[in-house]
């Protein structure tokens, strides 16, 4: 029995924990580190690394959970799809978190309990293997992530297509992490002076994608891995070039990203989508964000095949500052729904039902 | 009645079916006098002032998992629930809930590991029931137990009864029984299986109490919700704060990597054979080297003690040298989608 792994060494994170002050002791402002995605906030929560670090550095959560960024219209419409579930013999597959957002009248959690077919699963090839054993129903899946998971939800269709399965369809709510990344610091309200980077996601975009960003706007791009440790590290390797003002793309996570990251991956996903522009939860539409079918797999559109822009869909509840808390402009306790109305058990945005949402992060873990 | 038998509405039925499972089965299995008797209940003599009596339901998928079945857990989770007060568990009852279509064997050896488990812990099985329903109305075998042991009048262990400066103690590694029914319900294997740690914890807390007859204010099995819950009722039942540090959590490198595979905090996952036990300070390393000297002790380690700050609250210092809060679970343990 060991108590640790490599990833969790205590010395290790003593060492990072001293490069970090030395740093920090040399800046001259201030400074807000953002990390991008749900995956590290929570890592950063579990860690309790927010409470190492000096009063002048401070981690921002950003816009990087799937769940967390779709805009109600496309809740709205999903969850209208499910409605219809009953009638048009209609199967729903999604990933777990998303059952649970409400929509502006409903949610997909309670028109399960009504009687719709929404199951959950982490793999869209389970969707496409529903739809093959039963050729008497119709199977859409709920299409939300970033160029992590969409690769694998077209690779899905493609063998949907080759398979001629014509029972099946996706919801097309992908987003697309670069372009969110330049709307941010597009808007005057930002300050982010450097940005955390998902490994993940950087597997498949190659850590060339950030060097516009690090090169126009002047903001370090540091790739990091998950574990405790790997984050430590990614700060510590932005406050470097912060204070050396070093405004580049570097990577700390080379056992899994390359520069030019998963091409086979990211060929397959543009020949199946292109990019469109798409509503972002609290940050409005931002061009060339998401991903829409080409007229070659048009067929496996779940919006056009159900009708679904006809759909009536609300605004963002009232009072919930998601959009704020997604652009980092915002800590979740600022919300003055936080803790009181808005609790995992009864969340009212997006932030706080998704498991690495930023509300639930704060309320799960924060003292 | 050949291998491939299985439970029919019939056996059910209160006639000449129902009385064959009776003596197939559970009488060959659970032969206690009192239970014999075959009356509708049992009489006992329990020459005691203070008894303590649980009950409890289980249902669990799969039934059959590496480390146990949910016959010998259903004995497990009673023994410990009597032991958790202080008590001598010394009889339990058992109600089984049939799905007609259930193999006989698979109830054979359920019943047969029930009775193994109950002789072990010295409890007796003395009296039982059994209903069959349809197909589809229950899943497969659900078992509801009482069990009864008597309390000796002098410990007054109870949730309530945390004082500051307590240790808390663990007594194992935690998590492995959340990861044996995980990994064996999604069929997925490791290098080292993980095994569920099912186990009665009775003659375990008989030799700490025996150690430090006065020295322990709390006992409590992290079942259900894991230690994190278990803590969190303490810390609020008892209007304390509990600190805890990760570097002294016990943990199987193979939990480790399973919990990283399935997004699982292990702080969360189910036990079924650990108990946590607070302290008082003076007895706190004799009540270990007790804890210890058992082998199902063998891995105890003082992971936390009681504190004045953030009443109600659980604080766990990361092995990464920061603080974070340790909250209720709330909502199912989700996978992560990215
Ligand atoms: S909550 Fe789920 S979707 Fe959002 S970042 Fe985390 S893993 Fe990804
Ligand atoms: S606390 Fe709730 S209401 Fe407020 S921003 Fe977060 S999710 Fe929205």
């Amino acid at each position: 029995m060991k108590y640790l792994s490599e990833f969790r060494d205590p010395d290790a994170a003593k060492a990072l924990h001293k490069n970090i002050e030395l740093a920090a002791s040399k800046l001259s402002e201030p400074v807000k580190i953002m990390e991008i995605c749900g995956s590290h906030t929570v890592s950063i929560f579990k860690a309790g690394i927010k409470s190492l670090l000096p009063s002048n550095v401070t981690l921002v959560s950003g816009p990087g959970c799937p769940v967390c960024v779709t805009a109600m219209e496309d809740m709205d419409r999903m969850i209208a799809l499910s409605g219809m579930a009953q009638e048009k013999n209609l199967t729903i597959a999604t990933f777990g978190d998303m059952v649970r957002v409400p929509g502006s009248f409903t949610s997909l959690e309670k028109e399960r309990a009504k009687g719709a077919d929404v199951r959950v699963t982490a793999s869209p090839l389970d969707a496409l293997r529903w739809a093959q054993q039963n050729p008497d129903r119709e199977v859409t899946f709920l299409g939300v992530g970033f160029e992590t998971t969409s690769p694998t939800i077209a690779a899905t269709v493609a063998r949907a297509k080759d398979d001629n399965i014509s029972n099946f369809s996706v919801y097309p709510a992908f987003k697309l992490l670069p372009p969110a990344l330049a709307a941010l610091l597009n808007s005057d309200d930002v300050a982010i002076d450097a940005f955390i980077c998902p490994g993940h996601v950087s597997v498949m975009l190659g850590a060339d994608t950030y060097r516009p960003v690090a090169a126009k706007y002047g903001k370090p791009c540091v790739i990091a891995g998950f574990e405790p440790l790997d984050i430590m590290l990614g700060i510590s390797v932005a406050l470097n070039l912060l204070v050396n003002k070093q405004h580049e793309v570097y990577n700390t996570y080379k056992r899994a990203v390359t520069d030019e990251g998963n091409r086979t991956a990211m060929d397959l996903l543009m020949k199946i989508f292109r990019p469109v522009d798409a509503p972002w939860r609290g940050l409005g539409y931002i061009p060339d964000s998401g991903l829409d079918f080409r007229d070659s797999y048009a067929e496996f559109n779940a919006i056009t095949r159900y009708g679904l822009s006809e759909v009536e869909t609300g605004s963002d509840p009232p009072g919930c500052a998601c959009g704020d808390v997604l652009r980092g402009v915002m800590d979740p306790p600022q919300c003055h729904l936080f803790g009181n109305e808005c609790n995992p058990e009864s969340p009212i945005g997006s932030c706080m039902v998704s498991s690495e949402g930023s509300c639930a992060a704060w309320y799960r873990y924060s003292e | 009645m050949t291998t491939d038998d299985r439970i029919l509405i019939s056996h059910g039925s209160g006639g000449k079916k129902s009385q064959e499972l009776t003596e197939r089965i559970f009488l060959k299995y659970f032969n206690d006098p009192a239970l014999l008797l075959m009356n509708d209940q049992a009489v006992m003599d329990i020459d005691a002032k203070k008894i303590a009596i649980s009950t409890d339901t289980y249902t669990i998928d799969p039934i059959f998992f590496p480390g146990g079945n949910i016959g010998s857990l259903s004995v497990h989770g009673t023994v410990n629930d009597v032991a958790m007060s202080g008590a001598t568990p010394v009889a339990m009852s058992a109600g089984f809930i049939l799905e007609e279509g259930l193999m006989l064997s698979d109830l054979e050896k359920i019943a047969e590991s029930m009775s193994v488990a109950a002789g072990e812990a010295g409890v007796r099985i003395v009296t039982a029931d059994t209903k069959v329903v349809a197909r589809g109305a229950a899943d497969r075998i659900f078992i509801n137990t009482t069990g009864i042991g008597i309390l000796d009048g002098k410990t007054n262990i109870s949730g309530q009864a945390a004082k500051i400066g307590d240790r808390v103690i663990l007594s194992g590694t935690i998590g492995d029984h959340g990861i044996a029914i995980a990994s064996s319900r999604e069929g997925i294997e490791f290098s080292t299986p993980v095994v569920s740690d099912s186990a009665s914890l009775n003659y375990l807390v008989q030799t700490l109490l025996e150690a430090v007859p006065e020295g322990v204010h709390v006992m409590r099995d992290p079942t259900r919700g894991g230690l994190a819950t278990v803590l969190n009722e303490i810390a609020s039942q008892s209007s304390v704060g509990i600190l805890i540090e990760e570097a002294k959590i016990p943990l199987k490198e193979a939990v480790i990597g399973a919990c990283e595979l399935f997004g699982f905090d292990p702080l969360y996952l189910a036990n079924e054979g650990k108990m946590v036990a607070f302290v008082r300070e003076s007895d706190a390393e004799q009540a270990l080297e007790a804890l210890k000297s058992h082998p199902l002790g063998r891995d105890a380690m003082i992971i936390g003690e009681v504190v004045d700050n953030h009443p109600s609250k659980v604080v766990l210092a990361t092995l990464m040298g920061g603080r974070r809060l340790v909250d209720r679970l709330t909502g199912d343990m989700l996978p992560r989608i990215c």
